[in-house]
């Protein structure tokens, strides 16, 4: 499916899709006013941006002295190309201490690279901590935003869902009562679990350590009452100095959910007494990215939702429309370099206004790499008939005198031709709008009568 | 090749122009700190006590099972820092000193020497944090500074209770960690 | 204002000239009522947009070509569409053998309202339009060009639209609850992702209509064309004028 005939199913809920709207819409807004507490908000997107293209131009310098600090601090380090190796990984040191069930703290990276699906084929168990992950994890859906997992689904179905998965009380919706029988659900599985795994938000050149940041206290519950904690980290998460926290930490939770900093913000520099510490560095298509002078820019991500919260066409389309891991403007820069053929139409789910640009909190050019993307995918994937199509239209362009008939032809047209055919389900502009009226001359033709 | 080598030397094939790296400059904040630090942590979903009004709050409140680990109320604990943080399940209190608190969002700072077992804070059904006065900071920037090149194998910022938006965006309080944090400044 | 009174190219976008005549034509009178020497070069053909927009970018050198020739003598160029300039100055291919001049035109091209405060740098335009207005500031203008603060940033606000209608007499502003959200235009965008675009389109009529405005106004006919076409099918009784339209009858 694509992501036009996506969004339009999508938006056959009129209701729901403008309750989505409304609730990410809230999100923004309150990103909006809490960045205009602060100053020197710009100067603060200025220096991430900034610190972002200096660890991008010297990644690989920056890898191997986080791999050496870590390692000096007792982390144990693997290296992944891919997300096949990295669930590999992963199913040997659960293989090697002899573990059937883990639990998972957010990360988008496992997402990507299906390590859920891959576990459970090989018979782990795996249990999604954060609650929006647990909810959309026993509906067997992958979550529709990157912060907010479960925001396409109202109170009710989770109510359904918990009646039914952790035997709550019929029809009641109440969120506290809810979020509380989760705690209660997942506690068991904390306790019970030997492996803890979670992602990473920041990892540090100078020091080894690596900041996973919650809300929930999730990824702390499990990591510090597991025997081992496995830690999956992109390469392109790295950043120089402990001090560069000041300004991404300050920037992350504002951007993502309007709050001054997230709850937990956990610094592992080394292993508890008797424990195992593991860093999974993941490439999967980074380094291709970093390759591509137009899109590498991409990689300064910090994955905070603010572009999805702020972008018409998400709040209007819904997560799962991208098809997608990571949806959303972020998701549509990011996904064609994963698979071009298979992303094609999300570069084209934009009108290019500029929005997400304007809040990432890193100033990614976003739009203007959609419209970078609409440039290599016509080229990779220009299918005939619009090709075709635009290439006469090139031509009418280049020649004035065919442009002119062109121009009175359609005002002519638009004149003489039946409603039924300008309207016709076919012509996707009149559907649910109506042409301009056809003026009796255009410009051109009144300044000669009148100017020349 | 090994994986490692895989990538690192795609990478050194890439030709990456030299970005600078900034320094950071001081940024301060406009209110007043202590003021600010407790609008913070109200914001939060936390409390902010005196020493005079925690010591009330605990004698009439109820907790079997407490751990203080703060340096100011040492005699506290009804139980001792078990050595299997599986056993702190049904931990009602902890108290613990924070090293220093973050005025612009109510962040505390504690490492594992804090913390005696790292699960301490988040297994616990609540948590006070005690922090002096005179160890509050504007922002971020003033609060790394203090961290500095400290070499604590676990470090972490609590700025609140646990809590989650996730069902409909309607904030509830106490989702998997602490239900509640209670900040005594002395 | 300017004193040698330099020669100022007017650039009519393609779908002004056909559907919008009368937007060319309140733009040349509105700049020779502010005392510019204005003339429209005769063979103006689409900038290419919509082709540079749907990833043709690269076919868009012909039509490129043209508008620098057209245009390369102008000390200024101006368009009633933040949208159109925006192409022609970011999204137009490098034309071999007229870099200088394509180079220099970068700098000549302004959209009407900008020329207006920045060049020409009006304060204040006397008139009268007692009319409740209601600004749609297209997303190419404002995030493109910078025509307006836009509510993403932290900056002091600022809108040179905005500043030139104020002051009209009797002219009532609408402010609105999401001040910069997009239409949902977006070109080809209106087509290819038809449902999206008419949703979004029904949001900001909807919002327009929540604050009455009487007359729903801004800088690009596109975005226009596309929400009066909402609006007349539904028949919300809504009016539509560019922003050139409103200063030229408001002076005279």
């Amino acid at each position: 499916m694509s992501h036009p005939e996506n969004a339009s199913e999508f938006l056959k809920d009129q209701a729901q899709a403008k309750w989505h709207d409304e609730t990410l819409w809230f999100v923004r807004d309150k990103r909006d006013r809490i960045s205009k507490t602060i100053p020197e908000w710009e100067d603060l997107r200025n220096l991430a941006s900034q610190i972002k293209d200096n660890v991008l131009a010297n990644l690989g310098p920056y890898l191997e002295q986080f791999e050496e600090n870590a390692k000096k601090n007792g982390v144990q380090i693997h290296w992944a190309k891919d997300g096949e190796e990295h669930n590999r990984i992963v199913l040997d040191i659960l293989k090697r201490h002899d573990c059937q069930a883990i639990v998972k703290s957010k990360s988008i990276l496992t997402e990507e690279c299906h390590l859920n699906p891959f576990l459970e084929k090989n018979g782990i168990d795996v249990v999604d901590t954060d609650l929006g992950e647990r909810i959309v994890q026993l509906l067997h859906q992958p979550p529709s935003h990157i912060v907010l997992p479960a925001i396409h689904l109202k109170k009710g179905e989770i109510s359904e869902l918990f009646h039914e998965k952790l035997h709550t009380e019929k029809g009641n919706e109440d969120p506290a009562y809810l979020t509380q029988a989760a705690r209660l659900h997942l506690r068991e599985k904390f306790l019970g679990a030997k492996v803890a795994l979670t992602g990473v938000n920041f990892g540090i050149a100078e020091t080894g350590e690596f900041v996973v940041c919650t809300n929930e206290g999730n990824a702390d519950m499990g990591v510090h009452l597991a025997d081992v904690h496995v830690a999956c980290m992109g390469i392109e998460k790295i950043l120089p100095r402990r001090k560069d926290l000041g300004i991404f930490l300050r920037l992350l939770a504002r951007s993502a959910t309007g709050q001054p900093v997230t709850n937990y913000n956990s610094h592992f520099r080394s292993p508890a007494p008797g424990r195992e510490l593991h860093i999974i560095l993941v490439d999967n298509g980074r380094t291709a990215q970093l390759a591509r002078e137009k899109f590498k820019n991409s990689l300064k991500c910090i994955r905070c939702g603010a572009c999805m919260n702020t972008c018409p066409i998400y709040r209007r389309s819904g997560g799962f429309s991208y098809g997608s891991t990571v949806p959303g403007p972020i998701g549509s820069i990011l996904s064609p370099g994963l698979d071009m053929k298979k992303h094609s139409t999300l570069p084209f789910a934009s009108t290019l206004c500029g929005s997400c640009s304007d809040v990432c909190p890193v100033k990614i050019n976003i739009h203007e790499q959609l419209y970078e993307w609409r440039q290599e995918i016509t080229k990779a994937h220009g299918e005939l008939g619009k090709g075709l199509s635009m290439w006469i239209a090139a031509g009418i362009f280049k020649s004035p005198l065919a442009y002119k008939i062109s121009g009175s032809l359609m005002r002519k047209a638009l004149k003489t031709l039946p409603d039924s055919l300008i309207y016709h389900p076919m012509n996707a502009w009149g559907k649910s709008r109506d042409l301009p009226e056809a003026p009796k001359e255009s410009f051109q033709q009144w300044y000669q009568k009148n100017r020349s | 090749m090994s994986s490692r080598e895989a990538i690192l030397s795609a990478i050194r094939g890439i030709k990456l122009e030299p970005k600078p790296l900034p320094e950071i400059p001081e940024f301060g904040i406009q209110g007043e700190i202590e003021a600010t630090f407790v609008q913070s942590i109200l914001g939060n979903k936390g409390e902010v006590l005196s020493q005079a009004e925690f010591e009330t709050w605990l004698t009439a409140s109820n907790h079997p099972k407490l751990i203080s680990r703060s340096t100011h109320f040492s005699d506290l604990s009804t139980i001792s820092l078990p050595e299997d943080p599986h056993q702190l399940n049904d931990l009602d209190l902890a108290i613990l000193d924070g090293q220093f608190g973050v005025a612009e969002n109510g962040a505390i700072w504690l490492e594992d020497a804090d913390l005696g077992l790292r699960v301490v804070p988040f297994i616990a059904e609540h948590l006070v944090i005690v922090l002096n006065k005179k160890n509050l900071v504007a922002t971020m920037h003033q609060g790394y500074e203090r961290i500095g090149s400290a070499t604590s194998g676990f470090g972490v910022f609590i700025a609140g209770p646990s809590k989650t938006a996730d069902i409909e965006q309607s904030l509830v309080v106490g989702a998997h960690g602490a239900k509640s944090l209670r900040v005594v400044l002395i | 204002m300017i004193s040698d009174s330099p020669k100022i190219g007017l650039f009519i976008p393609c779908y002004v000239d056909q559907f919008y005549p009368q937007v060319g034509v309140a733009s040349l009178e509105l700049l020779e009522k502010l005392g510019c020497k204005v003339s429209y070069p005769m063979g103006q053909t689409c900038c290419g947009q919509p082709l540079a927009n749907s990833g043709y970018e690269r076919d868009t050198a012909g039509a490129t070509r043209h508008f620098i020739e057209l245009f390369k003598d102008f000390d200024y160029v101006v368009a009633p569409s933040g949208s159109c300039v925006l192409h022609v100055k970011e999204h137009v291919p490098a034309i071999p053998g007229l870099e200088n001049e394509q180079a220099k035109l970068h700098h000549k091209v302004f959209e009407l309202t900008e020329f207006i405060t920045d060049v020409l740098k009006v304060e204040k335009i006397e008139g009268k339009f007692p009319h409740r207005v209601g600004f749609h500031s297209s997303c190419h203008g404002q995030r493109g060009l910078r025509l307006s603060s836009s509510s993403e940033l932290n900056q002091n606000p600022f809108n040179k639209a905005k500043k030139l209608l104020e002051n009209l007499e009797g002219l009532e502003w609408v402010e609105l609850s999401r001040t910069d959200e997009c239409c949902g235009f977006g070109g080809t965008f209106s087509v290819t992702e038809e449902a999206l675009s008419v949703r979004m389109g029904k949001d900001r009529l909807e919002d327009h209509a929540q604050h009455q405005t009487e007359i729903l106004t801004g800088g690009d006919m596109s975005c226009i064309m596309h929400l009066q076409g909402i609006a007349t099918r539904n028949k919300q009784p809504l009016k539509f004028l560019h922003i050139a339209e409103i200063l030229n009858q408001a002076i005279s």
